[in-house]
């Protein structure tokens, strides 16, 4: 059987959340949800753990540590400036870059691991999206097999949803 | 469910009642420009104009046309980098370092603060490439692989500098993309036309589903983390572009923080001078509520007491090294040649926001503007007092000498306004000049229930 969806646009929040907990508690567990901002409510309810986007930083920033060591390192060996008997291999003058590729390194990791992540850019066209997710309204997606449609729509309506369309969100 | 209105710092914004209600008064800023707009942008473009001709003019006659001469190398130029570096920080200090205080105060102003740290960072980074002349040469700056396996000095403070600056772009530039982009799919599904492909490119398909927001807050943490000690560092290293060196003026541990929190102050000052006309021309009164100006100013005052601290210290330190060169270095700066430069930063800096301890000029948005004009002042002209006085009088009295800048550098100067206002108006009516989604957050979310009972046991 094929899965099927349905989108339903709310006004409130408390409806969203409880749409979403009853929709989980009948089982569904392909729901999506939309928000103008980021709603810890929603998180919660959708049982969100850590974000996986801690450990790109974490890689980054030290392949930038690393890095920016051995290459200052390695070309102070390659062309020695050997000036007032300082070693040719001065840590402590290396700590600020060292330091700033760190921070270079971790930064645009943790964007590339974001954009991985959530799936940016996302260049697939919507099928069932509603503009006003972006301005005041929460919308909750869910998607199911034919046969068991017409349960999760109960549920959805139960919360006075402002609208309701039947669609997939994305291909 | 539990979702308390009470939770929400809603007091910030006591005039604004729906989640929707800010996108329409933001967006409606994106709209087709007045004869206001036109004519500052005009005025912007002239500038450049006149930037771009000067240094042009620059290159085309040789370094010769600055007044940049022995002993004094280092002018308005790097006096000028070293401003618009300052004037960058507060944008840093009030999107990342404030964001991870949960300061409730910063929604509003976040994303014209974050604009013009980029654009500042954008501006300082051209004033190294005019000062050192020859600028088809600026990419060996880069450390890349030559013919002659030639590298970088590392343990040189204006190599720091380079992967400081160029670190501080794109972390900055890249933090301002990623802030901006649930706002432009915001601005997106209100636009039509060529507008709407423009911002569909730019919000890379975003639709504020529940997977995205997740990973979105997580990274928006992590980058502010990363941020805030880049932008402390980033000061730092300007600073010891000079305190590494032995020239008296210069040659001082404070540097560092003595730096970092001047930028602090002319950045908040210039967030300040950039805020009010940008509320007066949108009518944003709900947005940028005079509480917003008083923590400003707040901000403003304290780290103006840091600043004033550092130079009396500095006065006080060279008298009690006892170090001759180092006594005449200050001596020097307050009634030497160029005592209308200190005193000018003295008064604009130490005095002029003493004026901030009371209440009813923190509340006043017109006293605000004029004082941040004077601080604005101040601290180019601190910069002025720190490059200039320092080297015009360095050890060996028969090497002094004299620097008047000439007429192609302070052009570059001014000019340099100028190019900033360019990119910030464009700014103001292409992005959302305001951020729509964290100003949400702070909103009271809108309820069927008031408040159930089982609501309060269920988290």
């Amino acid at each position: 059987m094929s899965a099927q969806g349905i989108l339903a646009s709310y006004e409130y929040l408390d409806s969203t959340v409880d749409a979403i907990e009853n929709l989980k508690k009948a089982g569904f567990d392909e729901i999506k949800a939309y928000a103008p901002y980021p709603e810890h409510h929603i998180e919660h309810a959708l049982g969100y753990g850590q974000s996986p986007v801690r450990v790109w930083t974490l890689v980054g920033a030290l392949t930038g540590t690393s890095t920016a060591f051995a290459f200052t390192s390695w070309t102070s060996v390659e062309w020695p400036l050997v000036v007032g008997g300082k070693p040719i291999i001065s840590i402590p003058a290396f700590i600020p870059i060292v330091f700033e590729m760190s921070v270079l390194f971790g930064a645009l990791a943790t964007v590339i691991g974001l954009f991985v992540l959530s799936k940016l850019p996302n260049v697939k066209p919507a099928v069932v999206y509603d503009p006003e997710f972006t301005a005041g309204r929460y919308g909750v997606y869910v998607e199911a097999d034919a046969s068991r449609l017409e349960e999760a729509r109960k549920i959805m309506n139960a919360e006075e949803p402002i609208e309701l369309r039947e669609g997939a969100a994305d291909a | 469910m539990a979702v308390g209105t009470t939770e929400r710092g809603a007091l910030t914004h006591p005039d604004v009642h729906r989640l929707d209600d800010v996108n329409r008064d933001v967006l409606k800023m994106l709209t087709v420009p007045g004869k206001g707009w036109w004519a500052l942008f005009g005025m912007c473009v002239a500038g450049v104009g006149l930037f771009l001709t000067a240094w042009f003019w620059q290159i085309y006659k040789g370094i010769g046309v600055s007044g940049l001469m022995s002993p004094v190398g280092w002018g308005v130029y790097i006096t000028t980098f070293v401003f618009w570096v300052g004037i960058a920080h507060s944008g840093t200090l009030i999107s990342a370092i404030l964001f991870l205080f949960r300061a409730p105060w910063r929604q509003s102003i976040y994303r014209a603060a974050e604009a013009m740290t980029v654009f500042a960072v954008m501006t300082a980074g051209l004033f190294p490439l005019i000062h050192v002349g020859r600028v088809w040469h600026a990419y060996w700056l880069i450390p890349y692989p030559n013919s002659r396996f030639l590298w970088p000095n590392f343990k040189s403070p204006l190599v720091w500098d380079v992967f400081a600056v160029t670190t501080y772009f794109t972390v900055s530039a890249v933090f301002f993309y990623l802030g901006t982009i649930p706002d432009v799919a915001a601005a997106r599904d209100r636009a039509t036309g060529l507008r709407r492909k423009l911002y569909s490119v730019i919000a890379l398909g975003w639709q504020g589903t529940d997977r995205q927001w997740h990973h979105f807050g997580k990274a928006y943490i992590f980058l502010a983390a990363l941020a805030t000690p880049l932008v402390l560092s980033v000061h730092s290293v300007v600073s010891w572009d000079f305190a590494m060196s032995i020239v008296p003026g210069w040659h001082a541990t404070i540097f560092a923080p003595y730096f970092v929190a001047g930028a602090i102050f002319s950045g908040v000052a210039m967030v300040i001078t950039l805020t009010v006309p940008l509320r007066k021309v949108f009518g944003l009164e709900a947005y940028l509520t005079v509480k917003h100006f008083d923590a400003m100013a707040k901000l403003c005052l304290f780290t103006s007491l840091i600043v004033f601290y550092a130079y009396l210290s500095e006065f006080f330190l060279a008298w009690y090294s006892g170090e001759d060169p180092e006594r005449h270095a200050f001596w020097n700066r307050l009634f030497g040649t160029y005592w209308w430069a200190t005193w000018t930063m003295l008064v604009c800096n130490g005095f002029v926001p003493v004026m901030l301890w009371f209440k009813r000029i923190r509340h006043s948005i017109p006293a605000l503007f004029v004082i941040s004009i004077f601080v604005n002042i101040g601290m180019w002209f601190e910069r002025y007092v720190i490059v200039v006085t320092s080297l015009h009088n360095e050890y060996e009295p028969f090497a002094w000498g004299i620097y008047r800048p000439s007429i192609v550098e302070m052009s570059i100067m001014v000019g340099s306004f100028f190019w900033f206002g360019f990119w910030f108006l464009l700014f103001t009516r292409l992005l959302p000049p305001i951020a729509i989604q964290e100003l949400k957050e702070v909103l009271p979310p809108p309820m069927r229930k008031k408040k159930s009972p089982e609501a309060a046991e269920a988290h």
